[in-house]
This record gives C-alpha cells, sequence and structure tokens, in this order.
C-alpha cells in the first residue's frame, strides 16, 4: 500500500474513529460548529460590508490627496470650506490638478409615489475627473445642461422605479429640494450606510438647488499630483502653508477616516462584532459539550489505555486532534453557506458583502480556537480517568 | 487455533521436589518446556514466594515480580483501613499464578499496585528489577508497557474494530512501522481464533469473542508480565475455559507471567501456584487445582 511507504509510523487515527463511529454526535457537532461559524461570517460581513459601504464614493474618487473642512465629521455631516484654498493648492508645484465637489443631502421626491427621501447629491463641474473611472467621466458631459441629474441605479428601490423608467426611455422629472430636475442619465456608483442614494449634477445645477450656498464654499476638495510625487510630503508641504480652515488627507486616509467614524462613533461595529462573540460563545458551548460528553463516554476506555501504558499528553493529543477535526470539518460548510448568505444579502441590500481572505481566515481562527480551547476544556476532564479505578 | 487438550498439565503440583522439565509434559505444541527450560530453579520458586514471614526480599534475579512487605491502606487520620497487611510474593518467568480469596479482602488494590498503576506506599514492588516504590508517574507510565492487562468486562474500544483494538497494544512497541504492528495484530487475532472477525467492532462480537480479542490485544504488546481481573467474570464455564487455557498457552509461548485474580473454582487447575488472600495476607494455598480439575473435565 502507498500508505505505508508514505507515513510508515503511523497509528490508529483514533480521534477520527472515535468521531466518525458515532455519525450522529459528529453531525450535531459539525451544524453546531458551521452553524456558529455563519453566524461569525454573517455578523462579520455585516460590519465589513456596511463600513466598506460608508466609502463606497470615497473610494472612487480621482484624487491622490483630499482637502475636507476641519469640521468635517464624515460624508454625512460635510462642512465647507473656501474654495480659495484648492486654487492656492495649485500653486505647490507637485499639484497636477484638482476637481472642486459639493457635497450635500437633499430631499428627492419619488416621481411614482411623490414622496421625499433624503438623498446625496454630488455636485461639480461637467467634465472634470471626479471618479478613476473615466468613462463615467464622459458620461457626467450631459450635465452640463442646467437642471440636469444623474441617478446612482443602484440606489434604493425607495427612490422610484428610475433606473427601469429610463431603460424604458421615459422621460424622468422630478423634484429635488423642491426644484425641477431631469434624468439624463444612470449612474452605478451603490448606496452607503448614510446614503441610500445618490446622483450627480453640475456645480451650477447644485448651487440652484440649494440657492442658500455660498458660492465661494465646496465640501471637498480633490487633489492629483504629479507622476512620482509622494503624497505625504506634499500634504505636509501644503499643511504647512494652507490656514488650519482645512484639514488635508491622502485618499487612503479619507477612506479611513470615513470608516472610523462609523467604527468608533456608531454603534454599528460594537453591535456587530458582539454578534461574531455570540457566535464564538454558542460554538464553543457545543463543541465542548461534544467534546465533553465524548471524553466522559470513553473514559473507561481511555484510562484503559493508560493501563496499557499509553501516557496522558498522547492521550490529550487524541482530544486535541478531535477538536482539529471537528475545526476543519465544521468550517467547509460554514464557509460555503457564507458564500451564498452574502450572495443573498449583496441582492437583498445592495451592500458590499463579500468573502474575502481576511475575514475567511478570521472565521477560521475563532473556529479553531473554539475547538481548541473547547478541547482544552475536555481534556480536563480526562484527568479524571485513573487507571486504578479500572479493575 | 484449536486448544490443545492439556490434563495432565493441570495435575501438576507447584510444590512437587522434581525439576519441572519432568513434571511439566509438553502438551504438544513445544511451548510449555521451552519456557521451562530456563534458569528456573523450581525450588526457590515455590519457597521463596507468597510464604509470608520476615525473610528479607527476594534477589530480583529471574523474577518479574518481587512483592516484598507491601503495605496498602485507604483514607487518613481515624479512617485509615489497612487493606494490604505485609505481602510478600514472588513471581518467576513464564510462571501462572492465581490469586483466590473473598472478595473486598484486596486482592484488586493488590493487582493495581503491581500493575504500577497506584503509588506504592510501604513496603517493595519490583517489576523486572525495577522498584516501583518511589516511581513517578512517568516511570511507571513506562513499565505499564511491559504489562499486560486483562480486565474482568473486556475494556475494549468500542469505536475500533477487533483488529485496530488489538493494534492499539501493538502500537506501543517502538520502531515498528504501520504494516508491521497491524500484520502482527492480524496474527494475535488469528492465534485468538479470530481471524475470521478482523473488522467487526466489540458490538457484533460475543462476549467470549470479546475478552478474546483482549488477551490479543494484552499479548500484542509482548508484555512480561500479564495481569488479569476475573477475565472469566462474564463468561459461561466453556467459553470461560477455554479462553483461560488460551490465555495461558499463549502466555507462555511468550515467556509471559502471568498474574490472574479469580473466583472462578473451575479455571484453578491452570495454575503453576495458587495463592490465597484474606484480610489483606498473602497465603500459598493447597492445590485445591488437583481436586477440582477432574470434577471440571
Amino acid at each position: 500500500m502507498l500508505l505505508d511507504h508514505l507515513w510508515p509510523n503511523r497509528r490508529i487515527p483514533l480521534a477520527w474513529l472515535l468521531l466518525t463511529r458515532q455519525p450522529g454526535r459528529l453531525l450535531v457537532a459539525l451544524a453546531g460548529i458551521s452553524f456558529a461559524g455563519i453566524l461569525m461570517f454573517l455578523q462579520l460581513g455585516f460590519r465589513d460590508g456596511l463600513f466598506d459601504a460608508s466609502v463606497t464614493l470615497h473610494k472612487r474618487f480621482a484624487a491622490d490627496l483630499v482637502l475636507v473642512s476641519p469640521r468635517t465629521m464624515s460624508s454625512i455631516a460635510m462642512a465647507s470650506f473656501p474654495r480659495r484654498r484648492l486654487v492656492q493648492v495649485m500653486a505647490d508645484p507637485d499639484v497636477a490638478g484638482t476637481t472642486p465637489v459639493h457635497w450635500n443631502f437633499l430631499l428627492w421626491r419619488n416621481p411614482q409615489t411623490r414622496s421625499t427621501r433624503s438623498i446625496l447629491a454630488v455636485g461639480f463641474e461637467p467634465g472634470d475627473p471626479l471618479f478613476t473611472d473615466t468613462g463615467l467621466v464622459e458620461r457626467t458631459r450631459v450635465l452640463s445642461q442646467r437642471g440636469r441629474v444623474l441617478f446612482d441605479s443602484l440606489s434604493r428601490p425607495e427612490f422610484g422605479p428610475i433606473a427601469t423608467w429610463y431603460q424604458q426611455g421615459r422621460t424622468i422629472e422630478t423634484e429635488v429640494a423642491g426644484k425641477r430636475v431631469r434624468v439624463a442619465g444612470l449612474v452605478e456608483l451603490g448606496p452607503s450606510f448614510g446614503a441610500d442614494g445618490n446622483l450627480l449634477t453640475s456645480s451650477e445645477t447644485f448651487l440652484q438647488l440649494m440657492p442658500d450656498l455660498a458660492p465661494g464654499s465646496i465640501e471637498l476638495g480633490l487633489i492629483r499630483l504629479n507622476p512620482g510625487a509622494d503624497p505625504a510630503t506634499v500634504a505636509a508641504r501644503l499643511r504647512s502653508h494652507l490656514p488650519k480652515d482645512v484639514a488635508i488627507y491622502s485618499k487612503q486616509g479619507f477612506v479611513e477616516f470615513e470608516k472610523n467614524y462609523w467604527r468608533s462613533s456608531t454603534a454599528i461595529g460594537f453591535i456587530f462584532t458582539l454578534g461574531a462573540g455570540m457566535g464564538f460563545v454558542v460554538g464553543s458551548v457545543i463543541v465542548y459539550q461534544i467534546l465533553h460528553s465524548d471524553v466522559s463516554d470513553h473514559l473507561p476506555e481511555y484510562a484503559t489505555l493508560m493501563a496499557m501504558g499509553y501516557p496522558l499528553p498522547q492521550l490529550l493529543g487524541v482530544v486535541a486532534r478531535e477538536g482539529l477535526l471537528l475545526a476543519l470539518l465544521g468550517y467547509l460548510p460554514a464557509w460555503l453557506a457564507g458564500q451564498a448568505l452574502y450572495a443573498v444579502i449583496r441582492n437583498g441590500t445592495k451592500l458590499p458583502v463579500a468573502m474575502d481572505n481576511p475575514r475567511s481566515l478570521l472565521v477560521f481562527g475563532m473556529i479553531l480556537s473554539m475547538c481548541l480551547g473547547s478541547a482544552l476544556m475536555a481534556m480536563r476532564k480526562l484527568g479524571d480517568a485513573d487507571p486504578a479505578e479500572i479493575f | 487455533m484449536p486448544i490443545p487438550p492439556r490434563s495432565s498439565e493441570a495435575a501438576f503440583p507447584v510444590s512437587s521436589d522434581l525439576p519441572p522439565q519432568v513434571s511439566v509434559p509438553d502438551s504438544g505444541n513445544g511451548i510449555v518446556s521451552r519456557h521451562r527450560n530456563g534458569a528456573l530453579n523450581p525450588r526457590e520458586d515455590s519457597s521463596a514466594a507468597g510464604s509470608g514471614g520476615d525473610r528479607p526480599a527476594p534477589p530480583p534475579g529471574q523474577a518479574s515480580l518481587v512483592v516484598h512487605e507491601l503495605e496498602h491502606w485507604f483514607g487518613s487520620g481515624t479512617n485509615t483501613r489497612q487493606v494490604l497487611d505485609r505481602v510478600n510474593l514472588t513471581i518467576h518467568r513464564g510462571e501462572v499464578v492465581l490469586l483466590t480469596g473473598p472478595s473486598g479482602c484486596g486482592k484488586t488494590t493488590f493487582l493495581t499496585l503491581v500493575g504500577a498503576l497506584r503509588q506504592v506506599m510501604a513496603g517493595s514492588v519490583q517489576l523486572f528489577g525495577q522498584e516501583l516504590n518511589g516511581a513517578g508517574r512517568r516511570e511507571r507510565q513506562l513499565l505499564r508497557r511491559q504489562i499486560g492487562m486483562i480486565f474482568q468486562g473486556h475494556n475494549l474500544l468500542r469505536c475500533l474494530s477487533a483488529e485496530q483494538n488489538v493494534q492499539m497494544g501493538a502500537d506501543l512497541l517502538p520502531g515498528l512501522g504501520y504494516r508491521a504492528r497491524r500484520d502482527g495484530a492480524r496474527e494475535w487475532l488469528r492465534a485468538v481464533g479470530l481471524g475470521d472477525h478482523l473488522d467487526k467492532l466489540p458490538h457484533d462480537l460475543s462476549g467470549g469473542q470479546k475478552q478474546r480479542v483482549a488477551i490479543a490485544r494484552a499479548l500484542a504488546a509482548q508484555p512480561q508480565l500479564l495481569l488479569a481481573d476475573e477475565p472469566t467474570a462474564a463468561l459461561d464455564s466453556r467459553t470461560g475455559r477455554e479462553v483461560v487455557e488460551l490465555l495461558r498457552r499463549l502466555a507462555r509461548d511468550q515467556g509471559c507471567s502471568v498474574l490472574m485474580v479469580t473466583h472462578d473454582p473451575r479455571i484453578l487447575d491452570v495454575a503453576d501456584r495458587l495463592v490465597e488472600m484474606e484480610d489483606g495476607r498473602l497465603s500459598e494455598a493447597n492445590i485445591p487445582s488437583r481436586a477440582l480439575s477432574g470434577s471440571v473435565r
């Protein structure tokens, strides 16, 4: 047999046999572990998905550095700063270009039900490189006409069947902030945790929608650097030149700034981390229960093995291997079910939830520590196996 | 494997002055005489063992087991109850010794002490020349590898097939590949007549078959001393007899000494020597085996 050559010193796979010769119990154990794993995948997926969703727009901006007001706490509360600062930035030799951006939440009237709902409106000069996706930028040229908006087709359905109507060729006119606008096209951006939907428009239209806004103020300034320029150096230089009424972030820093707001200033992170923790606890209890009763049931047999001269560490190893096997066997269905559930969540909530490697590893690590920890607890029971008692 | 008839051997008196080569007729399989040909001196054999008294401990020499002035008690303070009182016993290589006595007289405690399963409190137990009094957990565990144990219940691992159970014994042997150990396990199962039941789980075996698997398991580890605690208790008389004869024959084949605790008067005649325990004291018994053997057959 090939195995004899590859692994001549192998022993009877006691842990495997202990588990598999009781298929009913094994199934219960695996169901419990998988359930715990699914719970963790779900909660962590929601959590990360929400954090990721809060930066759907941020990640697309064509910018190396970002200028915001220091009073800005997050994308749902953007304070304004003077547009002049962006002009000042242009004086730096490493800056290749800038894009001033207006950013605010406005009331959108659903053209079908006539109810209103808050939508994120982003205003900029049509044709300006707002997003890294250049095809998207080309489409924004239609905005140069007044009163035109581009509607995010991934917005929640509460804003009305805009995408469907638009594709049917209907002319869609509705109210934003009490002013008439026409949907001139669709873009695909995706809702975020703060914004249920997005629309893009020109600065001119934006100012028309918000007549009270000071024309010289913007909420966001995108800065693009010359190739080869170090963003950190330039940011430091700009910081020393500019007054304190603006804050400068790198693009990644801006993304983290936004995520951090949701993480630290809201209960989301806590709630979903707690949910994942509950999964961990439930799973631990199940695995411990299974392993403990397994050890208890086989206590005379373990004692017999000790009487035969098997050292205690070797028997502890059997329990540890049982835990390891349970972790491996339980993780696989959890991972598969996690994939399926993420697909369901993506369809249902349009949140960017996907199985990524760090989370797969994290959940595997948690399942592993859950199983091995339970095995460790169950091992204490093995200490009760007194070979002197078996006669 | 058929169990050879050994009627004459059963009547062999232990205390005989005849040399064992003469007094132990070969049962036809050439096993017994081989081990009896060792450097054993039968006189010392019988006189040193189990006679109590205050003589100094006999030199270990060829003895598998030397117990000297062993005492043991349970509880502490006023609740102390002494279970073993100055017990002396020597078992030589290849010897089959049966231990009888009323229940609660300390037989099992004695067995656990001799089997290195319990810490020795007072007195001396030497296994294969190694002192157990003061031996640590690890030393006792290593010593146990040289002791085969057969229990009242079969104590087989329920999740393992007969073959795997026996291999759990063989797995303790160092330096043997998986295949060698597995083949060894099969060999032992054939030797106990279970060659057709290799893959059966204990659940599917009869009581006698299970006990035979347990014997194969104990012997597969190639022990020098076999401890058996009422191995026939759960078996009917005929099966019990078969199992004990098998045990004795295979143990001798291995040059392995046997210490068997039993209540079963029908199997006393397989012993080379019979010792009796009463109230924690051990004494040589007067060959009840000879008287009984006739009625059993």
